[in-house]
């Protein structure tokens, strides 16, 4: 069993099937990569996982998403879902406020006032995500200062803050430098012991180096899920090999 | 699509070919020279020996600068990493032809030879090495396993020369030993190249399958 179970799921924009009959397991402490072109329903698909595609108007889903068993489009309070199930986007998106606070404000909507115990979330965060050294000196002072790599890292910091167990990653280094990126992913490997994480990728290389498993997507359904090295390396399915060799359509 | 990538591949089949062609020339003219008594003609199969030094070194230069450029996954992966192994594999038959040259030099092998087992054992590698890069080439599976299996043939006319040439050490009270030795050796080097052959079909059905020889190259 995965930590997240993936069922039978349709899903709908409106009259648009974005997504056909998916169905998967998500391995608890591996890095799950999905990859396709774009419109293909990877990034829908990773949405999902958080239900952030509640928000788009006339989204519909049937068949089920389930984390530890348990449906996430069942009973379960969404904020308590997000709270689980952490996402970092593609921009860098701090809040307009100081590096500590960025990283306190989830906390303190989960209800910890405690400075003595902020402090704590904060430190062990910004170390989590290989961020400390580089912030230690500077927490009050306003996160929008920072690099766009370093910026990043305090989203994936931010993201821990609240002890998720799972985080989605949307092509969460495709607007930063080879440095920064080597960073975040180095990151990942080091934070899959703790974390399952799902990264949605554009970058072929990228899922390769980083990632355990491997789903490819393809107008809204998933063509072949498997260990990722044996999907780059043998492919089953010549969609798959066409796409990742580059000689698409 | 990826028209430029798929035009240095398709170089780099006929690198391969032409690599291939070289190393079954070598066979052909060693063996000639042996038959023959042709001392010029093994020296020019030393000689020649540089040229597919060379062309490995091409190779090997192309398919760097491929896996640098194009990342290549899937079969591309699998074709650029074939490549590469079976270069070593073909060096190494262009080396023991030279070798088969030099023993025919300094054992001053001049006069003609009636050679019948080792002619038909040199044909026969030569033909492996043809098939193997044909078939890396066509992503001929079925020829790939055909070569493999050649090689018992080879295998098996090497114990009929052993033999015949054990009877020759013996008769005339081991006045025809040397000359034994030298044609077991020549022989050794011929059973060889069929392995080497063996070894480059094992990587084109790499390159097509994913799968070498028993091992399990890529994790599941």
């Amino acid at each position: 069993m995965g930590k997240i179970s993936v069922k039978n799921l349709d899903l709908y924009y409106g009259d648009f099937k974005a997504l056909k009959n998916i169905n998967m397991e998500i391995e608890a402490n591996k890095i799950t990569a999905f990859i396709g072109p774009s419109g293909c329903g990877k990034s829908t698909l990773l949405k999902s996982i958080n239900r952030m595609n509640d928000l788009v108007e006339g989204c519909r889903i049937d068949g089920q998403i389930l984390l530890d068993q348990e449906d996430i489009y069942g009973r379960m309070d969404v904020n308590l879902l997000r709270k689980r199930v952490g996402m970092v986007f593609q921009k860098p998106n701090p809040f307009p406020m100081s590096i500590y606070d960025n990283i306190a404000f989830g906390p303190r909507t989960h209800g910890i006032h405690s400075k003595a115990k902020l402090d704590d979330i904060v430190e062990k965060s910004l170390r989590q995500a290989a961020i400390w050294e580089e912030t230690k000196d500077r927490l009050k002072k306003s996160a929008l200062g920072m690099s766009g790599g370093q910026q990043q890292r305090l989203c994936i910091a931010r993201a821990l803050a609240v002890q998720p167990e799972v985080l989605l990653m949307d092509e969460p280094t495709s607007a930063l430098d080879p440095i920064s990126t080597s960073k975040i992913e180095d990151l990942a490997m080091e934070l899959k012991k703790d974390y399952t994480i799902v990264m949605v990728t554009h970058n072929m290389q990228q899922a390769v180096r980083v990632s355990d498993n491997t789903a490819f997507f393809l107008l809204g359904e998933m063509i072949e899920y498997n260990n990722t090295e044996k999907l780059f390396s043998i492919p089953s399915d010549k969609r798959t090999e066409d796409y990742i060799t580059g000689r698409f359509g | 699509m990826r028209n430029k990538f798929d035009m240095q591949l398709e170089r780099l089949s006929e690198q391969l070919i032409f690599m291939g062609s070289l190393c079954e020339k070598a066979i052909a003219n060693a063996t000639k020279a042996l038959r023959n008594g042709d001392l010029e003609l093994a020296k020019l199969v030393m000689s020649e020996d540089e040229e597919i030094d060379q062309i490995e070194k091409d190779i090997e230069r192309l398919c760097l600068k491929l896996l640098l450029q194009q990342q290549p996954v899937a079969r591309d992966l699998r074709q650029i990493s074939a490549a590469l192994k079976m270069i070593t594999d073909m060096e190494r038959i262009g080396d023991q032809t030279s070798d088969i040259a030099e023993i025919i030099i300094s054992a001053g092998m001049s006069e003609a030879r009636d050679i019948s087992i080792i002619g038909t054992m040199a044909e026969a590698t030569s033909k492996m090495v043809h098939d193997s890069i044909l078939a890396y080439v066509n992503k001929d599976l079925e020829m790939a396993q055909k070569v493999m299996l050649a090689d018992d043939e080879v295998d098996r006319m090497f114990e009929l020369v052993k033999a015949k040439l054990v009877e020759l050490i013996l008769k005339d009270g081991g006045k025809q030993g040397e000359k034994a030795i030298d044609l077991i050796m020549i022989t050794k080097y011929l059973e060889r190249i069929g392995d080497h052959a063996t070894n480059i079909a094992e990587w084109v059905e790499f390159s097509i399958t994913g799968v070498h020889k028993d091992g399990q190259l890529v994790e599941r």
